[in-house]
């Protein structure tokens, strides 16, 4: 069966959504954080976030004026009967050529050669994450990554000897150094192990988790517990004017490492979290995990 | 802490009455600029030249908006989100002695110099809630024009008809406080509270 079209008209629901409309978990985080912030000034910021976020899914418009870099997800099931996966590349980069026209979305694709490509595509970019999965289906993730958050990671390769608390202070110093600049209450995704480019790929995946959906893992969910309470002492608040809420959750991973290296990454996320995916059935049946997108 | 309306141009008297953590609503003229614009206007009046307008008692925004233009030639606000404000450090301070504006608007906060200008010459940093461009939008009843387009749409200077822009917080007041200063030594203080909760040794 030929899923490139299915693919293409669904990734372009799912880009312009993920840039207009906040997922049901994001928006209950960020509404508990104004529940929860003590300070006024950082209430005031989760006041005019929700306002914004709300207007914005009202007239359809992005939350915010950075709609970020384009980035999929693709996880296609070992069994599902395509015909043309050779086109799927092609299919995901014209949904993403769209939603810059129709949406619209900011063109955000510079070439560090030449200039802006106005289309929100060129080299390497849609960025498309591929992943064999067992099964029959095809999981589609549109995932727009902000500037101003994303240039706050980073990756550090740390000495074995420094453990698990050299890590968790990795973090909070650099949180600390952070302050208001990636626009909190943020998500912090955090990765130790396998090696620097595996780290962040792991730490970035981590940031598509339900925000505050604890790992699995006992140990590795009581670190992210304590990252999050240590992080909001720092008193940073939203958007670095004060307060008890500096980031909505810290979400955690880890892979095997090498005997000699403790490579560890921080990804971060913005209050604008924005993602939206889809599974598509061996039969071509559409189902939109985010958002309640009809047609 | 206060909830202020002020409609531009505001005088020094009701800058000065202005404290750090008030929330300030804005409407009337105000205006864009970035880097490029800040640096013309400056380099013009240096050279004596005349600007486009007054800029005495304006607000000027840093944001580089999402803007499109109607078939009659008039242009519309799409997205109008604050920009990084610490780039304009560097001349910000000549910009307010030279232009007298009274309110500069933008994220991130402004550092000393910045501070030391506004305690002169009676000026306030507002900060806008980062990236939330649609509530900025709604602020913005009309583009009532714009200079320097050679600049490109991002960086020119455009003039904004403000209604009931914000919330806004005033992050530096013109008598020498700092908000964004005093967070980031609350945050330097409760450091060690922090290692304390990680089990990491408070050096
Ligand atoms: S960091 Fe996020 S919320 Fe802030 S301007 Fe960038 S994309 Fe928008």
């Amino acid at each position: 069966m030929e899923f490139a079209p299915i693919i293409e008209k669904v990734a372009f629901n799912l880009m312009k959504y993920s840039a207009t409309v906040l997922p049901d978990n994001a928006i209950k985080a960020i509404k508990t954080a104004y529940e929860k912030e003590k300070s006024t000034t950082g209430k005031a910021q989760l006041g005019a976030i929700i306002k914004n976020f709300e207007s914005g899914a009202e007239k359809s418009t992005p939350m915010c004026q950075d709609t970020g870099i384009h980035i999929y997800y693709v996880e296609i099931g070992a069994d599902c009967p395509i015909d043309d996966l050779g086109k799927f590349r092609e299919a995901l980069t014209n949904a993403s050529r769209k939603t810059t026209t129709e949406v619209p979305m900011r063109p955000n694709a510079v070439d560090p050669f030449g200039s802006n490509s106005g289309d929100n595509t060129g080299r390497y970019i849609p960025w498309i994450n591929w992943e064999i999965v067992s099964g029959d289906k095809i999981k589609i993730t549109a995932f727009p990554k902000g500037g101003g958050s994303e240039n706050m990671s980073t990756v550090k390769m740390l000495k074995p000897g420094v453990g698990l608390t050299g890590v968790m202070k990795e973090v909070v110093d650099w949180m600390i150094s952070a302050g208001g600049q990636p626009c909190p209450p943020t998500v912090v995704g955090v990765a130790i192990g396998g090696g620097a480019d595996i780290a962040i790929k792991i730490a970035k995946k981590q940031l598509m988790r339900p925000i505050g959906e604890p790992h699995p893992q006992k140990e590795v969910a009581e670190m992210e517990q304590k990252l999050l309470k240590a992080i909001n002492t720092t008193g940073i608040g939203p958007m670095g004017l004060g307060g008890n809420i500096t980031s909505l959750a810290v979400h955690m991973d880890y892979a095997m490492r090498h005997p000699a290296s403790l490579p560890m990454a921080i990804a971060v996320q913005c209050w604008a979290a924005r993602q939206s995916a889809a599974e598509i059935s061996a039969d071509g049946k559409v189902k939109y995990l985010h958002h309640d997108i009809k047609d | 802490m206060a909830e202020v309306r002020l409609t531009t141009p505001i005088s020094e008297e009701e800058i000065r009455k202005l404290k750090a953590g008030d929330t300030l609503y804005l409407s009337g003229k105000m205006f864009l600029a970035r880097d490029e614009a800040h640096l013309r206007a400056i380099e013009m009046f240096d050279e004596g030249k005349e600007l486009p307008f007054d800029f005495k008692g304006l607000a000027v925004f840093h944001c580089g908006p999402i803007v499109k233009q109607d078939d009659t030639g008039q242009w519309h606000v799409v997205a109008a989100g604050p920009t990084t404000s610490s780039r304009m450090e560097i001349f910000q301070d000549e910009f307010i002695e030279r232009f007298r504006v009274s309110v500069v608007i933008g994220k991130g906060g402004m550092f000393e110099r910045t501070t030391a200008a506004m305690k002169k010459y009676g000026c306030v940093y507002a900060a806008f809630t980062g990236g939330a461009a649609v509530l900025a939008a709604d602020g913005i009843k009309k583009v009532e024009g714009v200079e320097w387009l050679d600049l490109g749409t991002p960086e020119a200077l455009w003039i904004f008809e403000a209604d009931n822009f914000g919330p806004l917080t005033i992050a530096i007041d013109s008598h020498g406080n700092n908000l964004f200063k005093d967070i980031a030594d609350i945050a330097e203080k409760n450091r060690p509270k922090a290692y304390e909760i990680i089990g990491a040794s408070k050096e």
